[in-house]
């Protein structure tokens, strides 16, 4: 019997939820006091569920490895997040918001969870409010809302393109207020290097101190995992430069399954790679797309002159500029979800269409002029002055664009040296999001009893895709409003156990294995540093295993990996030593884990002969370049559980049954 | 970017080993640096040149690389975050500099931030701050009224986001000659202050973040400004204002 037992409660997809919270155990206040809990990472879901477990009156300890909890990288968020709220009476509901997200995950995910997450996301509104979030008003006080890709109604809630910072402080104020009640332990600079199990059950880690180097031991009753997503796989990617798998992957390494690892987002708005000297891409929030279309040359010649820096965007006529997510999608334009977008402008690019001036010339245009112009005169009008000229309407227009994205515009010419009030913007699409990642089930729990998995960290419900500014809220409903329930279920099992010793034999052998691997990296004493093999790596996953994928690149993309992977161990340096600040020894230690993820990644990739929302694979697609899904073969989630090598992964299947959405063909046309 | 365009840099970087230890400066050469590259790419390829001679690279905080963790701290040439206006350190492009410049990189100084290791300063000073009162004490339930059941004047929840988008850098501290932490202290109590949600707690908050501020070692404020003027996000100094008033309510009301 495979562990994939997810869980789900019976009865009615409306009722499950409901009838599940009424139906689990509870933990009475006395005895939450008796009981700890850890969580790794202080992000939207990690924060939020500190906090909120901490006011239930579980003895929290957090961590993260930056040098406060309000620097997670969902602080870095812009566009928004959803609510099913229907404030605009737009036609929204709990239904439709579950429906467009199992849409736009292009039927891969679970229903029920999915469900669960548009029936919580109203909540999420109402509590951010409450903690004193600054979202954007209109005039008459209320909340405003705007849209975002693959939806037709306006249920995103917004504070300016600084969304993901203002709820990440509202987490963080909330962590705050429990760190000085002396409710959660915080435990910033230090990184999860292992998990500690005892009779089965997590019940600790092993840390390092990353200031001082020393290893510590930290027990605890549950163990939650909230770090945040693997994009750094890529080496270059819009993800923090600290940001990492390490957390999952050692879970995965003693029991927990990893799931759908090929599910990456590649999100179309990001500034183009401007060399080889680039260490990280900068995302443009897909808000923009509300605004902003996005065109290449119509005529191959024009764009090869643009390239040669011979014309400039603003030279080519209206008549020659081809605005193909219009022309391809038009009922849905420029606000197709991210994967079709991105395929689009990777296929335009290399059809000879591209703008970008680095080697690659690879690069399309998102224009606001338009926009500048109607919103310009939209304001003329209100002001009373219908009959101003074409440059008080571009100036009115420029105002109203920079009340909206002035922020977004800013960093764009601080990191390019363009204004895009005047001239385009240059886009293509980079690696931002991963929809994969550890299993669990409806409780959030992965296969090792008691560790829980969160936020972006888990698999559950983005399917294949991430429709835009879902992020945000599946981080908060999964820290808030889930996992404080049900992980109450587990530990009301733990009320008697007492505070778990660190003295025993579990503890000792996982610091002793912690500690070997820092001594190997430090003695090691190899030619190369960390950054080198991460880079050369990237580019295989970039090259092979990134937004198209096909069987033969990715046979070839496993071996390179694994090559790279037995190098870097003969042959990487670490300088300095284990006690205190090592930055390179940081990075070491998360490399070492990208390399073996990056193998299963590829096997996933190859596993699945099918095309579904991030996942492209060149052999399935139809004549015009749209994904090719096979639902009858591969309707199922991969849980990959660790058996050493990676190549030595055994694939289990949790096949996803569709009660009430019916499959059918994505169509954005 | 061709080769030719490249920088040739002498730089001028604080190194120190620990808190306890002396710390001083030291000189490294990098060259054909590409002017788009970011001023920590740039700290980057020192870095790798470093480690390639079996040196220790220098320790620098970073993480986003995007302007909005906070995370990056470095004093440049005399400045918080460098050459420009509005950018943290990771949104400084090399292009502000010239082929020969010489730059001085030096840490943080103030006494409430101890150097952890060369540009790596301790600021959990602002976490303790923000524990004394930096919050709305509201649970996490599910119950919450609904959020559009108090509208807020939009000039009122503009001013509040302002204030809001302080990224708690601590640039402000460092580039103010009393290594004051009032404009971040007010940034926090006025996100607050303006709100409805904010304001039952509006007093206490402010003595209590207030009395923590001096307890933890910043200085006093003397309105030079210099806090505005470095702060990446614009906050204004009007906030500080606006935190003396909730102080002086909340020390006599």
């Amino acid at each position: 019997m495979s562990k994939l037992d997810s869980k789900i409660p019976e009865g009615p997809i409306k009722d499950k939820w409901t009838n599940h919270k009424n139906n689990i155990k509870l933990v009475n206040p006395a005895n939450k006091r008796l009981i700890d809990v850890i969580v790794v990472g202080t992000g939207l879901a990690g924060g939020s569920a500190a906090a909120t477990l901490a006011e239930l009156g579980y003895n929290v300890k957090a961590f993260c490895y930056q040098d406060s909890p309000r620097r997670a990288h969902s602080i870095a968020a812009q566009g928004g997040i959803n609510a099913a709220k229907n404030y605009q009476g737009d036609g929204d509901s709990t239904y439709r918001l579950f429906y467009d997200t199992v849409k736009g995950g292009d039927y891969r995910s679970r229903e029920a969870n999915v469900y669960r997450l548009a029936e919580v996301s109203a909540n999420i509104i109402d509590q951010c409010v409450a903690q004193g979030v600054p979202f954007a008003r209109d005039y008459g006080g209320l909340l405003d809302n705007r849209s975002f890709g693959g939806v037709q109604v306006s249920r995103t809630f917004y504070a300016k393109g600084q969304t993901g910072q203002q709820l990440l402080l509202g987490c963080y104020s909330a962590m705050s207020r429990q760190i000085g009640k002396g409710k959660i332990q915080m435990y910033n600079r230090h990184e999860m290097m292992e998990i500690v199990i005892v009779d089965g059950k997590a019940r600790g880690i092993i840390a390092r101190n990353l200031v001082t180097g020393e290893i510590e031991r930290h027990s605890a009753h549950a163990v939650v995992i909230a770090s945040g997503g693997y994009g750094n796989v890529f080496f270059l990617s819009t993800n923090a430069m600290g940001s990492n798998v390490s957390a999952g992957w050692k879970i995965h390494k003693k029991g927990a399954y990893f799931a759908n690892p090929c599910f990456t987002q590649i999100h179309p708005t990001c500034i183009p790679q401007h060399g080889d000297q680039q260490s990280k891409l900068t995302l443009m929030s897909e808000s923009l797309r509300n605004d902003g279309r996005i065109w290449v040359p119509a005529k191959k010649e024009d764009a090869e002159a643009i390239r040669a820096g011979k014309l400039k965007p603003t030279d080519i006529a209206e008549e020659d500029r081809d605005y193909y997510l219009e022309r391809r999608y038009p009922s849905f334009g420029n606000l197709v979800p991210r994967d079709v977008a991105s395929r689009a402008a990777k296929e335009r690019s290399d059809a000879g269409f591209g703008v970008g001036t680095n080697e690659t010339g690879e690069a399309v245009y998102l224009d606001f002029s338009s926009a500048i112009m109607r919103y310009g005169k939209e304001d003329a009008n209100v002001h009373g002055h219908p009959d101003a000229s074409e440059e008080e309407i571009r100036a009115r227009g420029e105002k109203v664009v920079e009340s909206k994205y002035g922020n977004l515009f800013q960093m764009y010419e601080k990191i390019t040296a363009d204004n895009p009030y005047k001239t385009p913007m240059k886009i293509y699409p980079a690696v931002h999001y991963t929809m994969g990642g550890v299993w669990v089930d409806y409780n959030l729990m992965t296969t090792i009893d008691g560790c829980y998995c969160i936020g972006e960290a888990n698999f559950s419900d983005h399917g294949a895709n991430r429709l835009g500014a879902s992020a945000l809220m599946q981080g908060l409903a999964d820290g808030y409003f889930v996992l404080p329930y049900t992980i109450g279920d587990y530990l009301a099992g733990d009320i008697r156990t007492g505070e778990i010793p660190t003295d025993t034999a579990e503890f000792d052998e996982a610091e002793k294995s912690v500690k070997e691997r820092i001594e190997f990296f430090i003695n090691n004493k190899g030619k190369h540093s960390v950054d080198h093999f991460h880079k050369r790596f990237g580019k295989v996953m970039w090259n092979k295993v990134g937004m198209a994928r096909n069987k033969e690149g990715l046979k070839e993309a496993i071996e390179e990996i694994k090559a790279i992977r037995e190098e870097f161990w003969k042959e990487v340096t670490v300088p300095g030593s284990a006690d205190g600040i090592n930055q390179e020894l940081e990075k070491a230690g998360r490399v070492a884990d990208f390399l073996e993820l990056g193998e299963l990644f590829a096997r996933d990739a190859l596993e699945r002969n099918e095309s579904c929302g991030g996942h492209f694979r060149e052999e399935y697609q139809t004549e015009e370049g749209e994904a090719v899904r096979d639902d009858k073969n591969y309707t199922y989630v991969s849980a990959w559980e660790y058996k050493g090598e990676p190549s030595e992964a055994v694939l289990h299947k949790e096949d996803l049954k569709y009660e009430n959405i019916e499959l059918k063909t994505r169509s954005y046309k | 970017m061709s080769a030719s365009e490249g920088l040739n840099l002498t730089l001028k970087v604080w190194r120190q080993n620990g808190s306890k230890e002396k710390g001083k400066m030291e000189t490294y050469q990098v060259s054909d640096i590409s002017p788009d590259s970011s001023f920590l790419e740039m700290m980057d390829i020192l870095n790798e040149q470093l480690i390639e001679e079996g040196k220790e690279p220098v320790a620098f905080d970073h993480d986003c690389r995007e302007g909005i963790c906070g995370m990056c701290s470095m004093y440049i040439n005399g400045e918080a975050h460098g050459p420009g206006e509005q950018i943290t350190t990771c949104q400084l492009h090399m292009r502000e500099f010239k082929d020969g410049d010489t730059i001085h990189i030096e840490p943080w100084r103030a006494k409430a931030f101890p150097v952890i290791k060369d540009l790596v300063v301790d600021r959990g000073a602002f976490d303790r701050i923000m524990a004394a009162g930096g919050f709305v004490s509201v649970n996490t339930s599910g119950n919450t009224q609904d959020a559009n059941a108090i509208p807020v004047d939009k000039h009122d929840a503009d001013k509040a986001f302002d204030a809001a988008t302080c990224i708690g850098c601590g640039a402000c501290v460092a580039t103010c000659k009393n290594a004051s932490a009032m404009l971040f202290v007010s940034a926090k109590v006025s996100q607050f202050a303006l709100l409805p949600q904010g304001q039952v707690e509006a007093k206490e908050r402010a003595v209590n973040m207030v009395n923590k501020m001096d307890e933890e070692g910043f200085g006093n404020c003397t309105n030079t400004g210099a806090c505005e003027v470095e702060c990446p996000k614009g906050i204004s100094l009007e906030n500080i204002a606006r935190m003396n008033r909730e102080y002086l309510k909340g020390s006599f009301g």
